[in-house]
C-alpha cells in the first residue's frame, strides 16, 4: 500500500456518541453490562472506573450490589466468592493493587471462575511511581487469566463484552487492560452500548445448575488436589486457556456483526484484525514494531510516514497468539518488540521472550527487545524512530530506549 | 492537526480547562482529546495538560511538544519553567496577567500573545480565584477553534451535575471573557 492511501484514516464521526474519560467510558460499559456484585478497594492506585460505578449506584441507576472493600486482596476475594455462587462479577485495580492480589487471582483461575477485571496498568515499586506501565500485568501473566489490552477507549469498550462472553463460556477469568493514565484519564470520543445493545450480544449470565455454590446441589471449590492430580488439573487449566484463542476469534467477529457501533472502526492501513492480534502498514515491510496497548496509536502515525514499516498490536497477550504473531512477523526482516516491561535480570523483555522463543527455527525475522515508557516516561515519535533504525542493527543486547 | 498545550498549577484547574476544549471541540463535530501531563497534583505545584483537535480520529499519545496553541494560567511560571519550548513564530499564546504583553517576558512574536487578566474576571464573575474557565472565553476568541456555545454547552455537561449557580457564573465569566 502506498503511501496517500495509508494517511487517509477512517474518520469516526458518524458513529461517535460521546466525549468521555477512559474510566468513564469502562464504567458505563461495566455497568450496562449488568454485573450483580462490583467489589473494589477505593484508594490510590485506583481509577475513575469503580468511583464512577460507586455513584451510578449510590445515583439509583445500578442495579448491582456495590462492596467497598478493605483492601485489594479482600476485592479479589469477595468477588471470588460471589463468582463461584454464579453471579456476574467485576472489579478494577492497578499496579500495587494487582500484586496485592496475585494470591486470589491464581485461585481464580484453579477454580475456573469467569471473574472480570480491569487492570489499569501502571509501574511498580519501589522507588514509588503512580504512572503508567505494563509492569503490573506481565507480573501476573502466568496466572490463568486471558489477558487484552486495548489501544484506546473504543478497544476497551469493545473487549470488556469479549470479556465477559469468553470467560462466562469457558469457565475462564479475563483481564482487559488499559494504560494507566495514558487512557484512564484521557478525554476521547467513544461509542457506549446501550443495555439492549448489550443484551444482543451478551445474555445474562445463567450458569449450569451443579457448576457454582448451591446448597440444594453443594459442589466444593478449590478443593485439595494431590500430586496425583493436581498435575492434570493444571493441564487442563492450560489446555482450556490456550484453546480459548478460537472463541476469542469468533466471539469478536459475532460482536462485530451484533454491535458494529461499538467497535474500534478499521483503519485503511489496517491488514489483518481479530480478537488476537491487528497488522497495520504495509503488505511486505521491511521491519515490524510489536507493542500492547496504547503506544500503538502513537507508533501507527509514525508507520504512516514510513515506507515499509508496519505495527503489529497484540490484542491478547494470553493466551499467546504465537501463529497469529509468527504468520505476520515471517515476512519482515527486522522486528522490535516495544514493551513497557521489563524482566529484571533476563536477557530479554517479558514479551519478547515469548516472541523470540516462537521464532526459533520457524521464522527468519531478526527480532531485537526494547525497554519504553517505564514509570510513565513519555514514548515520542522520535524514539520510535531512533528504535526503527536501531532494529537493523545486529547487537542483540536488551535497549532501554527514553 | 491542532494541538494545545496549558500550563498552570495544580489547584488552578489546569486539567479540566483541557477537558473542556477537547468536549468543546468535539461538540463543534471535531474529534478531540484531552489529557494531563499526569503529575501528582499538588497544589501550587507546575501541573501542564494537552489538548488535541483534528477532523481524522486522533491515535498519538506523545505529549504535546510543538503546540500551536499555548495557555499560560500563572504568569509566575514564566520565571521557573521555559514554557515557550517548542513553540514557534506561528503558535498563539494565550496569558493570564496585568501586565501589557510588551512587559511578557517570552520570546515569542507580540502579535501572536493575548494577554488576559483573567484573575480580575474570575474573582468579579466566580467569586474565586479559577482561572481556568475564564481563559477559554480568550481562547475561543483568539483561535477561533471552539465556538462560544458549544464552550458554554460543555460548561454545563462537565459542571451541570454539581451545581447551577456554578455553571452560570462559569458561562458569565466566559462571556466576558470572550467580548473583551
Amino acid at each position: 500500500m502506498n503511501k496517500k492511501s495509508q494517511k487517509s484514516q477512517t474518520s469516526q464521526k458518524s458513529q461517535t456518541s460521546c466525549i468521555l474519560e477512559g474510566s468513564q467510558a469502562i464504567a458505563q460499559t461495566i455497568n450496562n453490562i449488568k454485573p450483580t456484585v462490583i467489589s473494589a478497594y477505593p484508594i490510590t492506585p485506583q481509577t475513575h472506573i469503580v468511583e464512577d460505578l460507586a455513584k451510578l449506584k449510590a445515583d439509583g441507576k445500578a442495579t448491582y450490589e456495590y462492596v467497598r472493600a478493605e483492601s485489594e486482596f479482600a476485592a479479589a476475594s469477595i468477588v471470588t466468592g460471589a463468582s463461584a455462587t454464579g453471579e456476574r462479577v467485576y472489579t478494577a485495580t492497578s499496579s500495587q493493587g494487582l500484586i496485592l492480589m496475585a494470591e486470589v487471582l491464581f485461585n481464580i483461575a484453579g477454580m475456573r471462575l469467569p471473574v472480570v477485571l480491569t487492570c489499569a496498568n501502571r509501574g511498580l515499586s519501589a522507588p514509588i511511581t503512580i504512572w503508567n506501565d505494563h509492569q503490573d500485568a506481565m507480573t501476573i501473566r502466568d496466572a490463568g487469566w486471558i489477558m487484552l489490552f486495548a489501544e484506546n477507549h473504543q478497544e476497551a469498550v469493545e473487549q470488556h463484552l469479549l470479556a465477559y462472553k469468553v470467560a462466562e463460556n469457558l469457565g475462564l477469568p479475563a483481564m482487559v487492560n488499559i494504560d494507566g493514565f495514558v487512557l484512564t484519564h484521557t478525554y476521547e470520543s467513544v461509542n457506549i452500548p446501550t443495555p439492549a445493545q448489550v443484551k444482543k450480544f451478551l445474555p445474562a449470565y445463567k450458569p449450569v445448575k451443579g457448576t457454582y455454590l448451591n446448597p440444594e446441589n453443594p459442589v466444593t471449590f478449590g478443593a485439595f488436589a494431590t500430586p496425583a492430580h493436581y498435575m492434570e488439573i493444571r493441564q487442563e487449566l492450560h489446555n482450556a486457556l490456550v484453546n480459548s484463542q478460537e472463541l476469542i476469534k469468533k466471539e469478536y467477529n459475532n460482536l462485530k456483526k451484533a454491535i458494529p457501533e461499538i467497535i474500534k472502526p478499521t483503519e485503511k492501513a489496517t491488514k489483518i484484525n481479530n480478537g488476537l492480534v491487528e497488522y497495520y502498514g504495509p503488505k511486505n515491510p521491511k521491519t515490524i514494531l510489536i507493542a500492547l496497548g496504547s503506544l500503538v496509536g502513537t507508533i501507527k502515525d509514525v508507520v504512516d510516514s514510513e515506507s515499509d514499516v508496519g505495527v503489529l498490536k497484540i490484542k491478547c497477550l494470553r493466551p499467546f497468539p504465537e501463529k497469529e504473531i509468527l504468520d505476520i512477523l515471517k515476512t519482515a526482516k527486522h522486528a522490535a518488540v516495544m514493551e513497557k516491561a521489563i524482566s529484571l535480570g533476563a536477557t530479554n523483555g517479558p514479551m519478547a521472550m515469548d516472541i523470540k522463543a516462537g521464532a526459533k527455527n520457524k521464522i527468519d525475522t531478526h527480532i531485537k527487545s526494547y525497554v519504553v515508557g517505564l514509570g510513565g516516561r513519555d514514548i515520542t515519535k522520535q524514539m520510535i524512530k531512533k528504535i526503527i533504525k536501531d532494529a537493523e542493527n545486529k547487537n542483540d543486547a536488551i535497549k532501554f530506549i527514553g | 492537526m491542532h494541538q494545545i498545550r496549558i500550563h498552570g498549577r495544580g489547584g488552578q484547574g489546569v486539567v479540566t480547562a483541557a477537558e473542556l476544549i477537547a468536549i468543546a471541540a468535539f461538540n463543534d463535530g471535531w474529534q478531540a482529546q484531552a489529557f494531563p501531563s499526569f503529575g501528582v497534583e499538588r497544589t501550587g505545584a507546575p501541573i501542564e495538560a494537552f489538548a488535541r483537535i483534528d477532523k481524522n480520529s486522533i491515535r498519538t499519545r506523545e505529549h504535546v511538544y510543538e503546540p500551536n496553541v499555548l495557555i499560560i494560567q500563572d504568569a509566575t511560571l514564566l520565571s521557573s519553567i521555559d514554557v515557550a519550548r517548542g513553540c514557534d513564530k506561528k503558535t498563539i499564546v494565550i496569558i493570564n496577567s496585568t501586565l501589557p504583553k510588551e512587559k511578557i517576558k517570552i520570546k515569542l512574536p507580540q502579535k501572536n500573545i493575548f494577554v488576559i487578566d483573567a484573575t480580575k474576571i474570575a474573582l468579579e464573575e466566580i467569586g474565586k480565584n479559577i482561572v481556568n474557565t475564564v481563559i477559554l472565553g480568550a481562547f475561543a476568541k483568539a483561535t477561533g477553534l471552539v465556538t462560544l456555545k458549544s464552550l458554554e454547552k460543555a460548561i454545563e455537561q462537565k459542571f451541570g451535575e454539581k451545581n447551577k449557580s456554578l455553571v452560570e457564573k462559569n458561562i458569565n465569566a466566559i462571556r466576558k471573557a470572550y467580548n473583551l
